[in-house]
């Protein structure tokens, strides 16, 4: 009995690793009130998907804001983006090239 | 025109929606609210001993009735004491809305007193949650909390309300409508098509059920398949009696503590019929080696579980019940008989062993005696551990909302309040909360709440002095080096019960136990009734954490 008990093990499984290297650029149509950044964000913090970047502006009358996102696209994306489409204050999702314009002219914002 | 505060506005919109009944617990922040409360007739509020019983009693409210209801607490602990039963609740996708008192607005970020950051603590256990800002918001926010609990993949919804908020004055035209859930999503009827023919197709297909299936009200649809298309069926911990486990066709629980043969079959499957389940792991083991030969149909109403854990064929995201209506006209009647008669050897050579079922002193022989004193009426509701695997495997569940367990969470506790909530919803039928002596002891303080509601539930005690899984668990995969998990000194429940004001009998020393439970359970009002059993009792078979489930041991 014993000895058969000694050959049991649970087994944990290892963190997989998320080699990105292939940016992709996210367009977020959000509502616009306090917490809506902090719902968003905290799916990928939890996941420890990383984001690169991220620019938000209100829209027109400010009802809506849009966010931009640029991240390194890993094998998890798809799931990510269901997940972050379910998110009540998300309107929509729209998924980008990262070459994406949108970012390209902030470098000077950051040397 | 209406005037009124924004605690009365909640208190009527809550009414509005149906609410009848709301547990909580009050404090400083949630005092208008309260006194809100005291001028509805229509409310009664259940007065908890510990704001986690509230949330499991609004659990159990909800899992027995299918829509969301309501718990109250007020700022900081009583909010932080609320997270686990609204975790559990998103884990288990259960609606319900929690309503939280909040600080005034003005010192919202000051360290105030019984402050905490409850929106930014719920954000990732609710389906969606409100920091209400004025109390014309409340006209919003309320209807749509309910719209979102329900809608869907049912979920908690949390709102939490400052003082000033609630005691703001707000005038409005019109109440905001009753809400009803949203329409499901609309699906592809060619995937349908396609799932049929692979039904048709298939050799070896296996029907496997999800809480999905009775959230969406299918349960008797998805039968209505298994028959059909001569289907052999499997039922998540979630979805225990969806399918009679004395049907022909059952296969009952897969998983982690399945019988043998049910997993044998499911690795033998050449196709999957996955229904408003989501391949969680205590299910299906190692995923790679789960179903290794099977191809996959998935139907979930959450489009974000498809290809989640395991790739699907095809893909369904829809409502579960909407699905199958659409699926059953176009699968064709077969009879499958090698595939039935294999899967039939196979379980006449693996069956569920139950020792000891005979002796009502023993785990599967208590559970059988309990299940021969009730018929189907009865609601049975277990806590986390050994107890709860055990009437998982053995008690002979054969309807929709029978059952009610912490599937997802796995929160030792929930199973007494819960079972005070089933009651206070179905008040004509008995209540049988199955738990063990440490998961008991998790929200015992709501004997008091049970004595005080005088609500029909039956405890049964399963008391083997340990927190008999980890107990278990150490004693195979930690070379028998108990840790933490005997308790050293006995506690006297029946002494704790009689403090309470609740009934109590001991089956130890009864000279016929069986005689002993059946008056025990046919006696209305809240009773505990203790069993000792041997700690050294495991739960067989039993997949160790992470392995393959064909890899059982015992």
């Amino acid at each position: 009995m014993s000895e058969q008990n000694t050959n049991l093990s649970e087994y944990i499984p290892d963190v997989p690793e998320h080699n990105g290297f292939h940016k992709v650029v996210l367009e977020l149509g959000v509502a616009n009130h306090p917490g809506v950044m902090s719902h968003i964000c905290g799916l990928f913090a939890r996941r420890a998907f990383n984001v690169e970047g991220i620019l938000c502006m209100p829209v027109g009358t400010g009802e809506t804001s849009r966010i931009w996102l640029l991240i390194f696209e890993d094998e998890r994306l798809s799931k990510m983006i269901k997940q972050v489409e379910k998110l009540e204050d998300v309107l929509y999702v729209k998924q980008h090239a990262g070459e994406h314009p949108v970012f390209g002219r902030l470098d000077e914002f950051f040397q | 025109m209406y005037q009124m505060t924004g605690a009365d506005l909640i208190v009527k919109l809550l009414e509005r929606q149906g609410i009848n009944t709301i547990a909580g617990v009050p404090g400083g922040a949630a005092l208008p609210m309260y006194d809100a409360l005291s001028k509805s007739e229509q409310i009664h509020h259940v007065l908890c001993r510990h704001e986690q019983g509230a949330g499991f009693i609004a659990q159990g409210m909800a899992r027995v009735s299918g829509r969301p209801e309501v718990c109250l607490a007020s700022s900081g602990p009583g909010a932080t004491n609320l997270i686990t039963a609204i975790a559990d609740a998103k884990l288990d996708s259960i609606p319900m809305i929690a309503l939280t008192g909040q600080v005034p607005l003005s010192m919202i970020g000051t360290d105030a007193f019984q402050e905490v950051d409850t929106y930014g603590l719920t954000i990732p256990i609710t389906k969606h949650n409100f920091l209400v800002r004025s109390a014309k918001e409340l006209l919003t926010a309320v209807p749509s909390a309910f719209r979102i609990a329900m809608s869907d993949r049912p979920g908690p919804v949390l709102i939490d309300v400052p003082k000033d908020v609630q005691n703001q004055m707000v005038s409005f035209d019109e109440f905001p409508d009753v809400v009803v859930p949203d329409a499901a999503p609309s699906f592809d009827i060619a995937a349908i098509e396609e799932a049929a023919r692979m039904i048709e197709a298939a050799e070896r297909p296996v029907l496997y059920l999800g809480g999905g299936v009775i959230h969406s009200g299918a349960a008797h649809m998805a039968v209505t398949l298994a028959e059909q298309a001569s289907l052999p069926t499997t039922m998540t911990l979630m979805a225990l009696g969806a399918m009679p486990m004395d049907h022909p066709l059952s296969l009952g629980m897969l998983g982690m503590h399945g019988a043998r043969y049910t997993n044998y079959v499911l690795e033998e499957a050449d196709l999957l019929i996955c229904v408003g389940a989501r391949f969680d792991d205590r299910a299906i083991g190692k995923t790679a080696e789960f179903c290794p030969n099977a191809k996959i149909i998935h139907i979930d109403i959450d489009r974000s579980e498809l290809h989640k854990v395991k790739n699907a064929h095809v893909a369904i995201a829809g409502d579960v019940g909407q699905v199958l209506s659409e699926l059953l006209p176009r699968v064709k009647p077969q009879l499958r008989k090698r595939w039935l008669s294999h899967v039939e050897s196979l379980k006449g050579r693996f069956p569920l062993a139950m020792p000891g079922v005979d002796n009502p002193r023993s785990p599967y022989g208590l559970i059988h005696a309990v299940a021969s004193c009730l018929d189907d009426s009865a609601i049975i509701t277990s806590d986390v551990g050994q107890h709860q695997m055990w009437v998982a495997q053995a008690y002979p569940f054969r309807r929709s909302r029978q059952w009610l367990n912490s599937g997802g969470l796995g929160t030792m506790g929930f199973g007494f309040p819960a079972a005070i909530g089933a009651a206070l919803a179905a008040p004509d039928r008995t209540v049988v909360c199955f738990s063990g002596d440490g998961s008991l002891k998790m929200n015992i303080q709501e004997m008091a709440t049970a004595a005080q509601e005088n609500v029909n539930v039956k405890i049964v005690l399963m008391n083997n002095q340990s927190l008999g899984l980890v107990h278990q668990q150490q004693n195979l995969f930690y070379g028998k080096r108990i840790m933490a998990s005997r308790y050293e000194r006995p506690t006297d429940f029946l002494k704790i019960a009689d403090g309470f004001g609740m009934r109590a009998v001991d089956l130890d020393p009864a000279p016929n136990p069986r005689a002993t439970l059946a008056e025990a359970l046919s006696t209305p009002g809240p009773c505990l009734i203790h069993a000792t059993i041997d700690p050294n009792e495991f739960v067989y078979p039993m997949v160790p954490p992470g392995a393959a489930n064909s890899e059982m041991i015992g």
